[in-house]
């Protein structure tokens, strides 16, 4: 693992998702997280979880990003507007940030240096699906048809 | 130099508080759901470096987890933004300040 690609990938990352929370406009926020995930789906590739951070673009950048910006222009009559920042939501923010930072710096245990291991492969995963994983697999298959159905019921037009 | 857990924490860390600040400060219902979105990412990323750090156990259990979480923050992304064009619809606005109804 590189420290100074580390150090790059992660100011890339918090940069693009710091403009995609903060931006006026929904699509150029909408693209600031589609960079802001990149970033982190390169981060699991430092971390050698690559089958991970390719599921990672394909899921996140190739379908919900592209439902963010679909959404976007569905409702788009209003989009201009409206884009005050709530004080007392930054402030939160900002506590909840100082608390979980106290408490990462303060555990000594916390400072170790990565294990040698050998590479994980897809055929590991896979094994690892399909044997000991392989009512989680189901569940979240029912779970993924239970909310597409919802979500097509959710949007069908009423019939008057 | 390598870096170290403490390192991807405070980066996780950080973008939990983003996407907090995303979901708590703007009035815009897809940014909130943006803000969500990019606190399950930081979790995510977390679940990734406890997994790279710790002992390998014999199945990769932080990878498990990690697919079985995106598989569920894609079903909420769909739910969601779904539910922000059924409310639409209804209220013609996107500001979850005019979405008033329920309240006392």
């Amino acid at each position: 693992m590189n420290g100074a690609a580390f150090i790059v990938i992660s100011v890339l990352t918090l940069a693009a998702a710091f403009a995609a929370a903060t931006l006026p406009n929904l699509m150029h926020a909408a693209f600031c997280l589609v960079l802001a995930l990149l970033g982190l789906a390169a981060f699991f590739f430092l971390l050698g979880a690559e089958f991970v951070g390719l599921a990672l673009v394909f899921i996140y950048i190739g379908a919900v990003a592209v439902l963010i910006v679909f959404t976007t222009l569905l409702t788009r009559r209003d989009s201009k507007e409206h884009h005050g920042l709530n004080w007392s939501g930054v402030l939160i923010a900002f506590a909840v940030f100082t608390g979980l930072m106290w408490a990462v710096l303060k555990t000594q245990s916390l400072s170790i240096v990565p294990p040698h291991i050998r590479a994980l492969t897809v055929n590991q995963i896979g094994q690892a699906l399909m044997t000991g994983y392989v009512w989680p697999l189901q569940c979240i298959g029912l779970l993924l048809t239970a909310a597409l159905i919802g979500a097509l019921v959710l949007v069908m037009e009423e019939k008057r | 130099m390598t870096p170290t857990l403490q390192g991807f924490l405070i980066v996780s860390s950080a973008l939990f508080c983003i996407g907090l600040l995303a979901a708590l400060s703007r009035r815009h219902a897809i940014f909130i759901l943006i803000g969500i979105e990019m606190m399950l990412a930081a979790a995510n990323l977390n679940f990734i470096a406890f997994w790279r750090f710790a002992p390998q156990p014999h199945p990769p259990t932080g990878v498990m987890i990690e697919i079985f979480s995106i598989a569920i923050s894609a079903g909420e992304a769909a739910v969601g933004l779904a539910m922000v064009i059924a409310v639409y619809r209804h209220y013609r606005t996107t500001n979850v300040d005019q979405y008033d109804q329920l309240k006392g």
